[in-house]
C-alpha cells in the first residue's frame, strides 16, 4: 500500500499544545473522509500520546515534539516523538492504572486508550534519549473489499 | 473551558463545557474544588453534555472529585455522557464507583 500523503510537525512540549496536534492530526486524517467515530478515535489517541510527551517526556520543562503522518486511501500511521527522559519498563507504563505521577491525578489509561482506539501501538523508549510511539489505525469505513 | 457552577436544592451541578484535557484539568479542578470547600451541599453532579472532547485526562478528574465528595460523605455523579467518552469510562473501570444517568432529573432522584 503506497501512502498518498504525509506531513510534520514539531512543537514546543506545553500544554496548549495537545488541542492543538489533536486539532491538526484530525483535519490531516479527515481528507480522506473517515466516519466521525474513527477521526474521534484519532484525536483522542493523538491527545494521549502528545500528554505523555509533555508531562512524562519532558515533565514539564522546555523540549520539542515531533508528529508525523501518513496518510493511505483506508488508513493512517502516526508518530509521536520526543527527546526527553524516557521510560525505564515501557511494559510497566502500557499497564492499565499504572501511573508514574498520582499525585497528579494521572489516570495511568494513556496507553490503554490509545491501543484500544487504534489498531497497532508501538512504543520505543530509551532512558535519557527519548520516547517514539507508533500507531496505525485503519479505517474499516473505507476499505474496499 | 469554562465551569458553570449552579445548584438544584443542595446539589452542587458543575457544567464543563469545552475540551477536557490534561491542559484545561488543572483549570476544572481548581474551580470544582473551590467551590465545594465554601458550599454547604455535599452532592455533586458533573453534567458533560457540553464537553467536546475528553481524554484519560478527564479520568483522572473525575476520580479526584470523587475522592473530595467522599471524604465529605457526599455522592458523586455523571450525567450526559456521550459515546466516545462512555468507552474511555469504561475501560478505565470508573462506572465500578461512579454512576452515570442520562439527564439531571434521574441522577436528582438517585442522589
Amino acid at each position: 500500500m503506497q501512502p498518498i500523503n504525509q506531513m510534520k510537525l514539531e512543537f514546543s512540549s506545553k500544554s496548549n499544545n495537545e488541542g492543538f496536534a489533536r486539532v491538526v492530526a484530525a483535519a490531516f486524517v479527515s481528507q480522506i473522509d473517515p466516519t466521525v467515530e474513527e477521526m474521534a478515535d484519532v484525536k483522542t489517541a493523538v491527545s494521549e500520546a502528545v500528554t505523555n510527551a509533555i508531562i512524562h517526556g519532558y515533565e514539564n520543562s522546555n523540549g520539542l515534539v515531533r508528529m508525523k503522518c501518513i496518510l493511505f486511501s483506508d488508513a493512517v500511521e502516526i508518530f509521536v516523538e520526543d527527546d526527553g527522559e524516557g521510560i525505564s519498563d515501557v511494559d510497566l507504563a502500557r499497564q492499565p492504572m499504572y501511573t508514574s505521577k498520582p499525585e497528579m491525578e494521572r489516570s495511568g489509561m494513556g496507553f490503554t486508550v490509545m491501543e484500544s482506539f487504534m489498531d497497532k501501538v508501538e512504543v520505543i523508549s530509551e532512558v535519557g534519549k527519548g520516547t517514539k510511539v507508533f500507531m496505525y489505525k485503519k479505517f474499516n469505513s473505507l476499505s474496499k473489499e | 473551558m469554562k465551569v458553570k457552577i449552579s445548584y438544584k436544592g443542595s446539589t452542587l451541578i458543575a457544567g464543563i463545557i469545552g475540551e477536557l484535557d490534561h491542559h484545561s484539568a488543572e483549570y476544572i479542578r481548581g474551580k470544582i474544588d473551590s467551590e465545594l470547600i465554601k458550599a454547604t451541599t455535599k452532592n455533586v453532579i458533573l453534567d458533560f453534555s457540553k464537553v467536546s472532547f475528553m481524554d484519560s485526562s478527564g479520568i483522572g478528574v473525575i476520580m479526584g472529585r470523587y475522592k473530595n465528595v467522599s471524604k465529605l460523605n457526599g455522592k458523586l455523579s455523571v450525567i450526559n455522557v456521550n459515546d466516545q467518552m462512555m468507552r474511555i469510562f469504561e475501560m478505565s473501570g470508573l462506572l465500578k464507583v461512579i454512576p452515570t444517568y442520562d439527564n439531571i432529573d434521574v441522577a436528582m432522584n438517585k442522589m
